[in-house]
């Protein structure tokens, strides 16, 4: 008996694999079809979870405690609440918006309201009142902070009397609103991933089971003139993997245009997240998953399938 | 070189055994015609040959080896050391004539320069030099089959089995197949036929071994069909 050299199989192995290929035209197309739907989809949900947290990052961050102090207020007494306040394990940061400040974000607001900037002059001085813009590092937080903060109010203390309003109880029922909106989505967004990427899977190592099925009498008759195991499989896996890389490619390919088309209506619609950069900034990581799980993909229905009609 | 010992096999408990109490021995180089209506056990004794089939009761050896007690790799190379062939061909569809026949000698690792010449080779011995690079949709019934007998010959095996292999085939490429396989046994190779067509048993004139129900009921040197 000869001895077979590994490289002379995997090369026999290789050059079947890609002729195979070929040759079944037909079915390969199906292979690659229903591969390059399941990658797609694959996409679609890194994308739009991209596009659901950047979303919810952007929510969050509008949400936040502001503590009005009186227009007589001393910078140092501000600063001594800013101090306590920092001090709570909830808080993520702390802004100080000076008398200042309150009235040229005004002004700007206000620029082409005749009758405001009137009213606005003829009060004369600065009619505002600094403030402490507080950002909680979880929207459910928040409560903790205002009840800590009409504490203060009600305690009396030298700064907790020159507060003059806590504007949570206003922003109260939005909050609670939000919070609830960004679990559910949450939640929502992780079981519809696992429901839509499960689904896909399934149909992509079912194409791929039908087509190796055609096959079964070949891989009988391959086991019958002493083909090895991995003789006989690796053809059929080499298929698997260049579906995955065909439509992997078809899929990054065709993301171009149609992240490009989405881009600004995605900017418009959800504010600050364009589909397009993501799709440059990220192109690594989703080329990586793509490609990843195409090859898997392929490669894994392949080795599977013909596991089932080896006789060895 | 092969040897049955009281060999049974029963597919499915409960059902009448395919083969029964069989005990038989084939020497090197003879050429047996197994004969017998469908369902006599035929093709179940030969798939125990190549460990398609395991008997139930008894021990089928090979050689020194009995096959049942082969290890995977092992089994791989009994397989290549035993040409098969049926009625239905078996060929490679999506591979052409060369590549039908390269492929036997592929899974034994034999080197591309052998193969490039061992392949024209076989098929100028089964007359089919000029249908090399046709696929099996291509070609007639008649040189399907030929192109199964020269990929099971290629590896110059020391048993050859024939399983029906004139069964879908018309007289004339019935009788070509027979002489073909006459030639490869007086090339050394000890040839297993099966088959039901009394011409064709009686053309080849050696040893004849009748089949009925499952048991062995005559076995003749120099048998005609007899049933």
């Amino acid at each position: 008996m000869h001895t077979m050299s590994h490289w002379t199989t995997i090369k026999r192995v290789a050059r079947y694999g890609f002729v195979g290929f070929i040759r079944n035209g037909f079915v390969s197309l199906a292979g690659i079809l229903i591969m390059t739907i399941t990658l797609f989809v694959v996409a679609g949900l890194m994308i739009s979870s991209a596009a659901l947290s950047s979303v919810l990052k952007q929510l969050t961050d509008k949400v936040d405690v502001t503590i009005y102090f009186v227009t007589d207020a001393t910078e140092a007494q501000i600063m001594d609440m800013k101090k306590t306040i920092e001090a709570l394990p909830q808080v993520a940061t702390i802004t100080y918006v000076t008398r200042e400040e309150a009235l040229a974000q005004f002004r700007a607001r206000h620029k082409n309201d005749q009758l405001t900037m009137q009213a606005l002059e003829e009060l004369g001085g600065n009619p505002l009142g600094a403030s402490l813009e507080v950002r909680a590092k979880e929207t459910s937080q928040y409560e903790a902070i205002a009840k800590y903060l009409e504490a203060q109010q009600a305690s009396r203390t030298e700064a907790g009397a020159k507060i003059e309003k806590v504007n949570f109880y206003q922003n109260k029922t939005a909050i609670d609103r939000l919070t609830n909106i960004i679990q559910t989505s949450k939640q929502l967004g992780i079981a519809i991933s696992l429901i839509l990427g499960f689904a896909s899977v399934l149909i992509a190592f079912n194409t791929i089971r039908l087509a190796i099925y055609t096959s079964r009498d070949e891989i009988g008759v391959m086991n019958l003139v002493g083909a090895s195991r991995w003789f006989v499989r690796g053809p059929f896996v080499i298929a698997g993997i260049l579906y995955g890389v065909i439509s992997g490619v078809i899929v990054l390919l065709l993301l171009y245009p149609l992240t490009l088309w989405l881009g600004p209506g995605s900017e418009r619609f959800l504010g600050s997240f364009n589909a397009f950069s993501y799709y440059i900034d990220s192109f690594l990581p989703l080329f990586a998953a793509v490609m990843g799980s195409g090859v898997a993909l392929g490669a894994l229905s392949s080795y599977l399938a013909v596991r089932r009609y080896l006789r060895t | 070189m092969i040897y049955f010992d009281k060999v049974t096999k029963i597919y499915f408990t409960g059902t009448p055994p395919a083969v029964e109490d069989i005990t038989l021995s084939v020497d090197p180089g003879e050429f047996v015609s197994i004969v017998g209506h469908s369902g006599a056990g035929k093709t179940t004794l030969l798939k125990m040959l190549f460990a398609e089939v395991e008997p139930t009761i008894g021990a089928v050896y090979f050689g020194s080896h009995e096959i049942g007690k082969l290890s995977d790799n092992d089994l791989l190379k009994l397989r290549r050391k035993i040409g098969t062939i049926f009625q239905d061909f078996r060929l490679l569809s999506t591979k052409n004539v060369y590549e039908n026949i390269a492929f036997a000698l592929e899974v034994a690792g034999r080197s591309d320069e052998d193969i490039a010449g061992d392949v024209p080779h076989v098929l100028d011995l089964v007359g089919l030099t000029d249908k090399i690079w046709n696929f099996p949709h291509e070609l007639s019934g008649g040189e399907q089959q030929r192109v199964a007998i020269a990929r099971a010959i290629v590896n110059q095996p020391d048993v050859l089995i024939a399983d029906e292999p004139t069964g879908n085939l018309d007289p004339i490429n019935a009788h070509d197949v027979v002489e073909i396989l006459k030639k490869i046994n007086d090339l050394g190779t000890t040839v297993l036929l099966t088959t039901h067509n009394k011409s064709v048993v009686d053309s080849v004139g050696r040893r004849v071994i009748t089949m009925d129900r499952g048991r062995l009921v005559r076995d003749d040197k120099h048998g005609k069909y007899s049933l």
